[in-house]
């Protein structure tokens, strides 16, 4: 067991900055999940982690020790690629003793860990198969039991579910958890589905265009971004965002709507401000004294709810509601906003305003 | 005989792609069609059948005039003379070939093993100036070895590898080097250089690595490849003559193109020696033709 740490990370690809200065510390024994688009850096840092690629600059500390340039096999991790990387000549068996194999383990203990891991995840009667007569979840445990089979420092996993279809996704998403918890090991854990990110994590840290952008709990990041990107990138629908500026007391929108102006926000009068708003902390129904005035936009029926968006002006709310909500498209509609829950962005450089007034 | 390599590689694919099309009026070919690839095939195939009748033809028959092209005396005396000496032991040609085989298989053999982890480092690592490199390798292949054969017997005077078994095998060996390289750098490219990282992590060295999971899945490229310079350097004429005088040393091309000229030609012998020589390489093709094609294809087509 072990902690992972790195310091600077900086990676260019020719003209392409995939890192630029990561900076990442993870606890011994957690679940530290990275997040971001596709090309924000996530698998070239966990392939920094892992040896694979040649640092421009930075550092890895792996247990305190600084390992960076290290020979991948030396550092005593174990990888989840995406694409599985199942070596294809060789039987799931093979396939998942090939790291003791590695570490020259004797055969009779090799044959006891393939057996338990491949209880653990189900695949016992996969074993003599060869990877082209694996389906995609059945090779995805057979690379999971490969890295699993042994008692690295760390786990390094990089959108191991992504090649699942949904249903499977799900459920592997609860046996990922549950085997962290009963290995209490560290994991690394790259993703780009947020709704990974904030299911399984106990740390996540966002990531975008090769800059780390928050980390915290999956709470913290999400009721407290850090900045604009990180609001309207986690969370789903993602959060509203309208422009305005604070006047006194109040907060005057762009689009000439007014609201109460926050208790908790320090901003200056007149400076350009972004009020974000999730859709769960707005509503259709009258509840409270500070409410936008907008017409009907559109409804998306969800099943357990439905999102409406609201035209303000000229920018959308997405607004959660009950399944049972009606209307019809231009219909007026006042939008009950929750504005302790508000956030507030500076429009300028997009951080976020005053969080320690919370 | 004289098989380009180049013109080897792309005939595979070309091939491949005119097959559809080919069929005209349903199932048969025209009447026209087969009377032209008739004509096509009786213009190419002369010379063969010409080269395997007349060796196995008595002298006398060899010269007749008009020429029998059936019911002549069937004779295997030239074969005889190609492996056995006039006084008998083993002949000069008999040597010849022996060189050729010598010369050809170890230049292969060199040029696979310093071509194919050239190539694997050319596909895998970031080599600076990685395209430069390759083009600088490619244009080796450039000139004809017409063309450089002078320079380079002037230097092998200098340094000795004149008349030399090993002279031949090293310049042979860096002309295949850098047709192996390209070939075997497409090969690599279609093995996902993940199977290599898994391995590291698994606790493998880089080297082990690739020995274990991307080397087994490169052989029937490498063999494609092999073949391709083995066929290169069994043929090759003009180094060789160049190069090479003495019959210990000289391989088989110029030995049997020495047959030819001084007084009287034996041309049943000639005819012999061509067919003995010409059969290796034919029944070897057809042997691996399947990973030939299968090889070719794979390398230089699914980019």
């Amino acid at each position: 067991m072990g902690t992972v740490a790195v310091h600077g990370l900086c990676k260019s690809f020719g003209k392409v900055q995939a890192l630029d200065g990561v900076t990442l510390d993870v606890p011994d024994g957690s679940f530290f999940v990275v997040l971001g688009p596709s090309g924000a850096g996530k698998t070239t840092t966990l392939r920094a982690i892992a040896g694979l690629e040649k640092l421009d600059a930075g550092s890895v500390h792996l247990n305190g020790r600084d390992a960076t340039g290290d020979a991948p096999a030396t550092r005593d991790l174990a990888m989840v690629f995406q694409s599985y990387a199942l070596y294809p000549r060789h039987t799931a068996y093979e396939n998942i003793a090939s790291p003791l194999r590695a570490r020259r383990c004797s055969p009779s203990e090799i044959a006891a860990a393939v057996k338990q891991m491949s209880s653990l995840l189900h695949i016992e009667r996969l074993l003599q198969r060869r990877p082209a007569q694996l389906s995609g979840g059945e090779m995805q445990r057979v690379a999971l039991a490969r890295a699993l089979v042994r008692r690295p420092r760390a786990f390094l996993m990089d959108e191991p579910l992504t090649n699942l279809d949904l249903k499977l996704r799900v459920e592997m998403r609860t046996e990922l958890t549950r085997i962290h918890r009963s290995l209490g090991a560290t994991f690394v854990y790259v993703t780009n589905d947020q709704v990974e990110a904030l299911s399984m994590a106990d740390q996540v840290a966002v990531l975008k265009e090769g800059k780390v952008q928050q980390v915290g709990t999956p709470t913290e990041v999400y009721e407290r971004p850090a900045n604009q990107w990180v609001a309207g990138f986690v969370g789903s629908p993602p959060i509203s965002l309208l422009a305005c500026h604070a006047e006194g007391d109040r907060l005057v929108g762009a689009e000439g709507w007014t609201l109460p102006r926050p208790r908790w926000t320090t901003a200056e009068d007149g400076r350009a401000l972004l009020l974000g708003l999730r859709a769960e902390d707005l509503s259709v129904e009258q509840r409270g004294n500070a409410s936008l005035s907008g017409e009907l936009y559109g409804l998306e029926p969800l099943g357990d709810r439905t999102v409406v968006d609201v035209r303000v002006g000229t920018e959308i709310l997405k607004v959660k509601a009950r399944p049972t909500v009606t209307g019809t498209p231009g219909e007026r509609l006042l939008v009950t906003v929750d504005l302790d829950r508000a956030h507030l962005f500076d429009a300028g450089t997009g951080l976020s305003l005053a969080e320690a007034g919370r | 005989m004289a098989v380009s390599v180049d013109e080897a590689v792309s005939a595979g694919p070309v091939r491949d792609q005119t097959r559809p099309t080919r069929r005209l009026g349903g199932r048969g070919r025209s009447v026209l069609e087969i009377a032209l690839l008739t004509v096509l095939a009786v213009v190419m195939l002369f010379p063969v059948l010409w080269m395997i009748e007349t060796s196995i033809k008595e002298n006398r028959d060899v010269y007749a005039v008009p020429a029998e092209f059936f019911g002549f005396t069937v004779t295997m005396e030239h074969f005889k003379d190609v492996f056995v000496a006039p006084g008998g032991g083993r002949s000069a040609l008999s040597v010849a070939f022996l060189n050729s085989a010598v010369v050809a298989g170890v230049s292969t053999v060199l040029a696979t093993v310093l071509g194919v982890p050239a190539a694997w480092a050319y596909s895998r690592f970031a080599v600076k100036a990685r395209k430069d490199q390759l083009f600088f390798i490619l244009s080796t292949r450039f000139m004809p070895p017409v063309v450089v054969v002078i320079p380079i017997f002037l230097m092998y005077r200098q340094v000795g590898l004149i008349d030399s078994k090993l002279g031949l095998i090293l310049i042979y060996t860096a002309y295949n080097l850098p047709f192996t390289i390209w070939m075997m750098k497409g090969f690599v490219d279609e093995v996902p250089a993940e199977y290599e990282d898994a391995a590291m992590l698994d606790g493998y060295t880089r080297l082990q690595a690739f020995r274990r999971h991307t080397l087994p899945l490169l052989v029937p490229g490498i063999a494609a490849t092999a073949v391709f310079a083995l066929i290169f350097s069994w043929n090759e004429f003009v180094f060789a003559i160049f190069l090479t005088s003495s019959d210990s040393v000289r391989t088989a091309p110029p030995a049997i193109a020495g047959l030819i000229g001084g007084t009287t030609t034996d041309w049943g012998l000639v005819a012999a020696a061509s067919v003995v020589f010409a059969l290796p390489v034919l029944v070897f093709a057809y042997l691996v033709r399947k990973h030939l094609i299968a090889g070719v294809t794979l390398g230089a087509v699914r980019r």
